[in-house]
């Protein structure tokens, strides 16, 4: 298969995301340990989760002495995200028969962000692989590292890679933002969040503050037809 | 099995449960009008919150630090039109130093 050069140019962004959210892994790993899971359990985590914040929540819930079962039930809420990401990835991947129960396991919100912001099926496919399996082998290797060393290696916090997510984040955020439209949504979805962080356990803010915003754009949008 | 292995495995099939879900929903529901709609709002949506909690949450407290002044800096370099990696790169090497000096 011939690689275009904007083929390339994808694969070299992926593969940067890939790097900065894989390397995430190690505090993952560190977290986990810290919280009392094994590195074997630590590890599975991220071989079967394989979706960050779930698998953060998780581990705050049970470091916070809150028992696995409450550590599932937010953990699979907070991952509810993802079977809107599914929808949202389903056209355009088009995947079918056995390539499809695989490729589920790679729906997370960077692979997701990276592939729904392309032109064509092709690009969104070539973003998707080269983000989720980079993400995917780094994320687990890292975890294992992480895992082992605990926090001797430094915080990933000191390396800025936290404030990576959120620039990675709104760099794809950024060319959505061409109408009054989306605008309104993206800061709704942001104020909602925000409001119920103080609130409510990990993952509900991103899930309400979501589901909020995308309320309030199909009502702009009924009422400027209405208009 | 430890209630800590149930936990972790009920986690994982939900989660992956979720996933597979999202990608096998039926044509007939993918083109209706309404899901068209919501499935260009939901990453616009989601991606709002996201940035939110990921740079002024820290656990359920609001935080301002770090983080906001590199987001801040990706902003600046996002309106320059600059490429998606020295976005990303640059706000990690800001919060970086925000953290050494202060």
């Amino acid at each position: 298969m011939s690689t275009s050069a904007s083929d390339r140019a994808i694969i070299t962004d992926s593969l940067g995301v890939g790097l900065a959210t894989g390397a995430y892994g190690i505090s993952f790993g560190a977290l986990g340990t810290a919280a009392g899971l094994s590195v074997w359990q630590t590890c599975v985590m991220s071989l079967l989760m394989f979706t960050g914040a779930s698998q953060f929540a998780f581990v705050g819930v049970v470091a916070s002495g809150g028992s696995p079962i409450t550590g599932a039930v937010t953990s699979v809420l907070l991952g509810g995200r993802n079977l809107f990401y599914g929808v949202s990835l389903a056209r355009l991947l088009d995947v079918h028969g056995w390539r499809r129960p695989v490729t589920a396991q790679f729906v997370i919100d960077e692979s997701t962000a990276m592939a729904v912001t392309r032109d064509s099926s092709h690009q969104a496919r070539v973003a998707f692989y080269w983000t989720g399996i980079s993400i995917f082998v780094l994320w687990n290797l890292f975890t294992f590292v992480g895992a082992l060393a605990g926090t001797a290696i430094g915080d990933p916090r000191d390396f800025g890679l936290d404030a990576a997510v959120g620039a990675a984040f709104l760099a794809l955020l950024w060319p959505r933002l061409d109408s009054a439209l989306t605008r309104v949504v993206a800061i709704a979805g942001a104020a909602v969040a925000l409001g119920l962080v103080p609130l409510t356990p990990a993952g509900i803010p991103i899930i309400v503050g979501g589901a909020v915003a995308v309320l309030v754009g199909l009502l702009l949008q009924r009422r400027s037809e209405g208009a | 099995m430890t209630t800590l292995w149930i936990g972790i495995l009920l986690t994982a099939a939900g989660c992956y449960a979720l996933k597979l879900a999202g990608l096998s929903v039926p044509d007939r529901v993918l083109d209706h009008p309404l899901t068209v709609r919501i499935a260009t709002l939901i990453p616009v949506a989601l991606l709002g919150a996201l940035i939110a909690v990921q740079v002024l949450a820290d656990g359920s407290a609001l935080v301002l630090d770090a983080r906001l002044a590199a987001l801040g800096v990706a902003a600046v370099l996002l309106w320059w039109r600059m490429p998606f990696l020295v976005v990303v790169g640059v706000a990690a090497g800001s919060a970086a130093l925000v953290r050494l000096w202060f």
